[in-house]
C-alpha cells in the first residue's frame, strides 16, 4: 500500500475488469439451438442426488436427439420464487418442473405453453395418462399447462417392530382404529414417568403438510374447503371436525409428541420412525430415507378412513400428489422442448425415473413393470388411482395452502404448549376462512 | 475508567457473561460439525461422542461448495472494491465540496434505508429485466447484477462513514498539497487516502460482510452457476433430509475466511471508526 | 457532517466550520483558473454513487411505491407494465383496521415496534458493557475483542440456523442448559420457537447478532476519552457510575445519533432471522412487518397489496426519522 493513486487504480481496474468478464462471461450460458435448459424439483435426498439420478435420462434423450439439456435442480423453498421472476421477466428455463398443486395459478400467468396440438402429440395424449393425475394439470374445463411426470400419493407407514412389540398384527383401518392402535403404541419406554414412544408423528410445522390434512380430513367427514360457487368454507362443521380429529392426535389422544410441533422438514418425522420414537406416520414417499438410514423395518397400509370400505369424497385418503411438467411460452427452442416433455413421459423414462425418485409412473404403460409391484407401490397406486382428489383447483390454491396450514401449525402449537378446545380450532379456521374470502 | 478492585471485579463478570453468551453458539457449531450424523440426531451431546472429520470432507460433494465458493468470491470481493471506490469519491465531495443538491443528494440516500428490503426484490428484479430488454445486457443470473446490487445496498453506510471520517481530516493538508500543483483529485488520492486507511478498510469490512452473507436477493438474481455460499448451505437442509453436521462444518468454512480476514483487519476497523463516522 | 454544511451558502465549506475558517476560497482566489472545473468536479465525483443509487435503490422504491396503486397478480405478471391502476383500492384492502388483513397488519406493525424497541435496546447495553470495559487495559484486550465481534462476522444465515438449531425443544442445547442442568421449569422442556416464547426467542438471536455492531461502534467512540478526565473525576470522589454518567454517556451520544437510528432501521425491516427460524409463515406471537409483507405479496402473488403496506410503512418511518434526526442528533454529528 506504498502508493495510494496506483493502489486505487489497480483497484478499480481489477473491478472494473471483473465487471466485464462476469457481464460477458460469467452468467447463465447463452442458449444455443441444440441447448435447453431444465428446471428439476427436488425429489431425491439431495439436490446433488436428484441430478445424479436424472443424468442418466438426460444422457439419453442428448444421444437420441443430439440436444444437450441444462439442468438445474433447485430447492423447493426456492422454486416458486424462482418460477415468479421467470414469469415476470419472461426470461425462464424451456422446460420446467411445478408442484401439480401450483399448475392452476400458473396457468393463469399465460406464461406456459397450452397442452394441445404438438405438445399434446408427444406426450402421447391424454389416454395414456392416469386420470386422477392429468387432471392436476390446470382448471376445470380449460386446456391444461402442464403434464403430469411423477406421481405421489400419501400412505400410512408403520414401525413394524414396534408394531409387534406391542402385539399389533393388522394395521388400522378406520380412524378409530388408528387412534386406539396410536394410543397401545405410545409409552413410557424408560421409566421416568414420561412417554418416549408415539403411536403417531407428523411434521405439526410444515404448512403444506398439514393444509393436505385438512384437504383429507374435511373430505372423510364430508366436507369441502369450498362450495360449490367458490366459496371458502374452511369453518364448516365437517371442515372443523377433520381439523379437529388431526390436532386432537397431540391435544387429547396424546398420541403424538408436542415436540412434533416443532418439525417443519417431513425428513424429521421420518426420523423419527426409523429411531423407534414414533410407529406410525403419513408420508408420500419415505422409502426413499428409509434406504439412505439402511431402515428395513417398515410396513405400510392405506391412510386410515372414517369406516372401512367408504368411497367416494368420503373415501379419500390423500390429494393428488405429484410433479407436473410445463413448458415456457417464452421458449426460443420450443421445438426440442417439448420433444424433451415427450421423452420424459414415455414408458421407458417413467419407469426409469419413477424407479429412482420411489415416485409412481403417471402413465399406464409404465405401471406394470416389475419395479413397481412391490406392496408398497401398489398400495401407493391404489390410493392415487381411487382414493385420490385433486386440491382445489383454484387460482389461489397457495394462499389457500398457506391459511389453512398456518392455522393447523398454529393449533399445534397451542397444543403441545397448553390445551386446545374445539372453540379454538373454529376461531382459528374462521379466520383463515376471512382472510381467503378477502383475498379472492 | 478508573479501576479500582470493584472495576476490575465488575470487569470479570461482566466480560465472561459476554464470553459465554458469544461463546455458546460458537462451540454448538463446531462441535456439531465434528460429529457424525447419527450422534447429531438425539439430545445435543456437549462432549462429542465420537468425533470425525468426514463432514468436512462430505461437504464438497453433497453440495458444489467450491464452485459457490468462487462465485462468491467473486462477487463480494468486485461489490466490496466498487463500493468502496465509489464511496470514497462520493464521500468527498460530500465532506470538501459545495455543490447545489448535496443536501438532497445526502437526504436521499439516507432515505433509501428507511424501505423494507423485502420490498425491492420483485422491483429491482423488473428493473433489471427492462434493462436487459432494452440494452441486453444480462443482469439476472450474473455475476454483475448481483455486484452491482450488493455495492449499492452498501454505499449508503459507506458514504455516510467516509464523509465523517473525511471530514475530520485537517485540511492543511490537502492545501499543502494542493499548493504543490495537484489538483483535487491529486490531493486526494496522494493525501487523503493514506490517511484515511483505517477509515477505507473499516468501509470495506462493512461491505464484505454484509455481502457475504446475503441470501434474499441472491436467490433469485443468481442461478446454478452462479449460486453464492450463503445461499448453497440452505441445500443441507432440503425438504427431504436434513445433514445437521454437513450444514454446520459448511457454516464454518463459510465463516472461515470472514473471520480471517476479519482478524487481520480489525485493528484498522477500529481506529478507522473511532476517527472518523463516532467521533 | 454539520446542518449548514449542508447548505449552499459558501461560507460553511468546510464540515468543522470550528476548526476550519472555509479555506477553499483562499485556495480559490489563488488560483481562479481552476474554477471552472470546481464546478463540474463534485458532480463528476458523485455521478457513479448517484446512477447506482438511482438504478438499484431509488428506481425500485418508485416502483415499489407504483406498485401499491396497481393490481399486480399472476394474471398480469407477465405484462405488468400494462397492470391495471387500481386508486386506493390496495390500501383500502390491506390496511382497513375492520377486516382481519388489516388488524393483522396492525398489531404486526406494533409488535414490531416493541421487538425494535427491545433488539435495539439490549444490543445497546451489551455492546456499552463490552465497550467500557474493554477500552480498560489488560492481557487478553484485543483476543476479546476479536471474539466479541464474530457473531457480526458470521454469514446471518449461519448464526440464526445455530440457535434455531439449540432452541430444539426435544434435543437443543438450551433446554439441556435450563432443564437438564439446572432443572429449571420444573423439568418441563418449554418451546423456544412456538407461541408466546418464540417471540423472545427471536429477540435473542437478534441481540446475538446485532450487539457486536454497537460493540464496534461505541468502542470506537470510547477510545477518544483520555484516561486522565477520569482520573481527575476519581480524585473528586466520583463512583463508578457517576463517572459512567458524566463522562461517558456524553462522549458517545454523538455516536448514539447514527448508530440507534441505523439498527433500529435494520432491526425494524427485519427479514432473515425469523425467515430462518421460522420459514415462510411465523407464529401468530413472532410476526414482524417484513415477513407479513412477504407472505402477502410472494405468498399470495398479490403484489398491490404487500406494495400498500410499505409504502405505509415508508410514510411512518420516513416522519420518524425526520423527527429523530431533527431533535436527537445534536448539530454537527449527524453525517448523511
Amino acid at each position: 500500500m506504498k502508493n495510494p493513486l496506483k493502489v486505487l487504480a489497480s483497484l478499480t481496474a481489477v473491478a472494473s475488469l471483473a465487471l466485464s468478464l462476469s457481464g460477458c462471461g460469467g452468467g447463465s450460458p447463452q442458449a444455443t439451438s441444440d441447448t435447453i435448459t431444465y428446471w428439476a424439483s427436488d425429489q431425491g435426498n439431495s439436490l446433488d442426488d436428484t441430478a445424479a439420478k436424472l443424468k442418466p435420462s438426460l444422457d439419453r434423450f442428448t444421444e437420441k436427439t443430439g440436444v444437450k439439456v441444462n439442468l438445474e435442480v433447485i430447492s423447493w423453498t426456492d422454486l416458486y420464487n424462482r418460477i415468479l421472476t421467470a414469469v415476470t421477466s419472461g426470461d425462464g428455463p424451456d422446460v420446467l418442473n411445478i408442484g401439480n398443486t401450483w399448475a392452476v395459478t400458473l396457468q393463469e400467468t399465460g406464461a406456459f405453453e397450452p397442452v394441445e396440438g404438438k405438445l399434446l402429440e408427444a406426450v402421447g395424449g391424454e389416454d395414456r395418462f392416469l386420470k386422477t393425475s392429468w387432471s392436476t394439470g390446470g382448471a376445470e374445463g380449460k386446456t391444461p399447462t402442464s403434464v403430469p411426470l411423477y406421481g405421489l400419493a400419501y400412505n400410512m407407514y408403520y414401525n413394524t417392530k414396534l408394531f409387534k412389540e406391542a402385539g399389533i398384527e393388522k394395521a388400522p383401518v378406520t380412524w378409530q382404529e388408528f387412534v386406539e392402535t396410536a394410543k397401545k403404541l405410545t409409552k413410557d419406554t424408560n421409566g421416568d414417568g414420561k412417554p418416549d414412544q408415539w403411536g403417531f408423528t407428523a411434521a405439526g410445522a410444515s404448512v403444506s403438510a398439514n393444509s393436505h390434512q385438512a384437504f383429507v380430513r374435511g373430505l372423510q367427514n364430508g366436507g369441502t374447503l369450498f362450495d360449490k360457487d367458490g366459496k371458502p368454507t374452511f369453518d364448516s362443521g365437517p371442515q372443523v371436525e377433520g381439523v379437529k380429529q388431526f390436532i386432537d392426535l397431540m391435544a387429547t389422544d396424546k398420541v403424538m409428541s408436542p415436540s412434533d410441533a416443532e418439525i417443519s422438514q417431513g425428513s424429521q418425522k421420518i426420523d423419527n420412525l426409523i429411531n423407534g420414537q414414533a410407529a406410525m406416520l403419513f408420508d408420500q414417499s419415505p422409502v426413499k430415507n428409509f434406504e439412505a438410514r439402511g431402515f428395513t423395518d417398515w410396513g405400510v397400509a392405506p391412510i386410515p378412513m372414517m369406516s372401512a370400505g367408504a368411497t367416494g369424497d368420503l373415501g379419500t385418503q390423500s390429494h393428488v400428489a405429484g410433479i407436473n411438467l410445463s413448458i415456457f411460452k417464452n421458449s426460443k427452442n420450443k421445438e426440442n422442448a417439448i420433444k424433451l416433455a415427450g421423452f420424459l413421459t414415455s414408458d421407458e423414462e417413467q419407469v426409469s425415473l419413477n424407479k429412482a425418485y420411489r415416485s409412481l409412473p403417471v402413465v399406464s404403460g409404465a405401471s406394470s413393470d416389475p419395479a413397481f409391484q412391490t406392496e408398497e407401490v401398489k398400495a401407493k397406486n391404489d390410493a392415487l388411482a381411487n382414493h385420490a382428489l385433486p386440491m382445489p383447483l383454484i387460482a389461489k390454491e397457495g394462499q389457500m395452502e398457506t391459511l389453512t396450514g398456518t392455522a393447523i401449525k398454529n393449533l399445534f402449537a397451542k397444543a403441545a404448549t397448553g390445551t386446545v378446545s374445539e372453540d379454538d380450532i373454529k376461531a382459528a379456521l374462521k379466520d383463515a376462512n376471512n382472510q381467503m374470502a378477502a383475498a379472492q | 475508567m478508573i479501576e479500582t478492585r470493584n472495576f476490575r471485579i465488575l470487569r470479570n463478570v461482566v466480560l465472561t457473561i459476554l464470553s459465554l453468551w458469544v461463546a455458546i453458539p460458537l462451540y454448538v457449531v463446531v462441535s456439531t460439525s465434528l460429529k457424525p450424523l447419527k450422534d447429531v440426531a438425539g439430545l445435543f451431546q456437549w462432549i462429542p461422542r465420537e468425533i470425525t472429520a468426514s463432514p468436512y470432507l462430505d461437504i464438497w460433494t453433497t453440495v458444489p461448495l467450491a464452485k459457490y465458493f468462487q462465485n462468491s468470491l467473486i462477487i463480494t470481493v468486485c461489490a466490496t472494491l466498487c463500493s468502496v471506490t465509489v464511496a470514497v469519491l462520493a464521500a468527498y465531495a460530500i465532506a470538501r465540496l459545495q455543490f447545489k443538491g448535496k443536501r438532497a443528494f445526502s437526504l436521499t440516500v439516507l432515505s433509501t434505508q428507511m424501505f423494507p428490503g423485502i420490498l425491492f426484490l420483485l422491483p429491482l428484479y423488473l428493473i433489471f429485466t427492462q434493462i436487459r430488454n432494452l440494452t441486453g445486457l444480462q443482469l439476472q443470473g450474473s455475476y454483475l447484477g448481483l455486484i452491482i446490487t450488493y455495492m449499492t445496498f452498501t454505499l449508503p453506510f459507506a458514504i455516510w462513514m467516509l464523509s465523517g471520517y473525511f471530514a475530520s481530516i485537517p485540511k492543511e493538508l490537502e492545501e499543502a498539497s494542493m499548493i504543490d500543483g495537484t489538483g483535487r483529485m491529486g490531493a486526494l488520492i496522494r493525501v487523503i487516502l493514506p490517511v484515511a486507511k483505517p477509515g477505507i478498510i473499516a468501509v470495506a469490512v462493512y461491505s464484505f460482510i454484509s455481502a457475504w452473507g446475503e441470501v434474499l436477493f441472491a436467490s433469485v438474481l443468481t442461478n446454478e452457476t452462479t449460486k453464492t455460499l450463503s445461499l448453497g448451505l440452505k441445500a443441507y437442509a432440503s425438504e427431504s433430509d436434513v445433514f445437521w453436521n454437513q450444514l454446520m462444518a459448511a457454516s464454518v468454512v463459510v465463516s472461515l475466511p470472514v473471520l480471517i480476514g476479519f482478524i487481520l483487519v480489525q485493528k484498522h476497523l477500529v481506529a478507522g471508526l473511532s476517527s472518523g463516522a463516532v467521533k | 457532517m454539520s446542518h449548514s454544511a449542508l447548505d449552499s451558502s459558501p461560507a460553511a465549506a468546510g464540515s468543522q466550520p470550528a476548526i476550519d475558517p472555509a479555506p477553499g476560497e483562499t485556495a480559490d482566489k489563488g488560483q481562479p483558473s481552476r474554477k471552472p472545473r470546481r464546478s463540474f468536479l463534485p458532480y463528476g465525483l458523485i455521478l457513479p454513487a448517484a446512477i447506482l443509487e438511482i438504478l438499484i435503490h431509488i428506481g425500485p422504491m418508485l416502483l415499489g411505491i407504483w406498485i401499491a396503486f396497481i393490481s399486480l397478480t399472476q394474471l398480469n405478471l407477465t405484462n405488468w407494465l400494462n397492470a391495471p391502476f387500481v386508486g386506493l383500492q390496495n390500501f383500502v384492502n390491506g390496511l382497513n383496521p375492520e377486516s382481519t388483513i388489516g388488524q393483522a397488519f396492525f398489531s404486526t406493525v406494533g409488535r414490531t415496534l416493541g421487538y425494535t424497541i427491545l433488539v435495539v435496546g439490549f444490543s445497546w447495553i451489551l455492546g456499552m458493557a463490552g465497550a467500557v470495559f474493554l477500552s480498560s487495559n489488560f492481557k487478553g484486550r484485543a483476543i476479546l475483542r476479536t471474539f466479541f465481534l464474530i457473531p457480526y462476522a458470521l454469514p446471518a444465515y449461519v448464526g440464526t440456523i445455530a440457535w434455531a438449531f439449540m432452541f430444539n425443544q426435544r434435543d437443543g442445547a438450551v433446554n439441556q442448559i435450563l432443564v437438564d442442568t439446572f432443572h429449571l421449569f420444573g423439568d418441563e422442556r418449554p418451546f423456544w420457537l412456538l407461541g408466546q416464547n418464540s417471540f423472545g426467542a427471536m429477540i435473542v438471536v437478534n441481540i446475538w447478532q446485532l450487539w457486536p455492531f454497537a460493540f464496534l461502534m461505541l468502542m470506537a467512540a470510547l477510545q477518544n476519552v483520555p484516561t486522565d478526565v477520569y482520573e481527575a473525576a476519581a480524585i473528586d470522589g466520583a463512583t463508578l457510575w457517576q463517572q459512567f454518567r458524566t463522562i461517558t454517556l456524553p462522549m458517545v451520544r454523538p455516536a448514539n445519533g447514527v448508530l440507534l437510528m441505523v439498527m433500529s432501521l435494520w432491526t425494524f425491516n427485519q427479514f432473515n432471522v425469523p425467515f430462518v427460524l421460522f420459514g415462510a409463515s411465523s407464529p401468530k406471537e413472532a410476526t414482524l412487518v417484513s415477513p407479513l409483507i412477504y407472505q402477502n405479496s410472494f405468498g399470495s402473488w398479490n403484489f398491490g397489496l404487500g406494495g400498500a403496506m410499505s409504502v405505509l410503512l415508508l410514510i411512518a418511518l420516513f416522519i420518524a426519522s425526520v423527527f429523530y434526526i431533527r431533535m436527537v442528533l445534536p448539530k454537527g454529528a449527524d453525517n448523511d
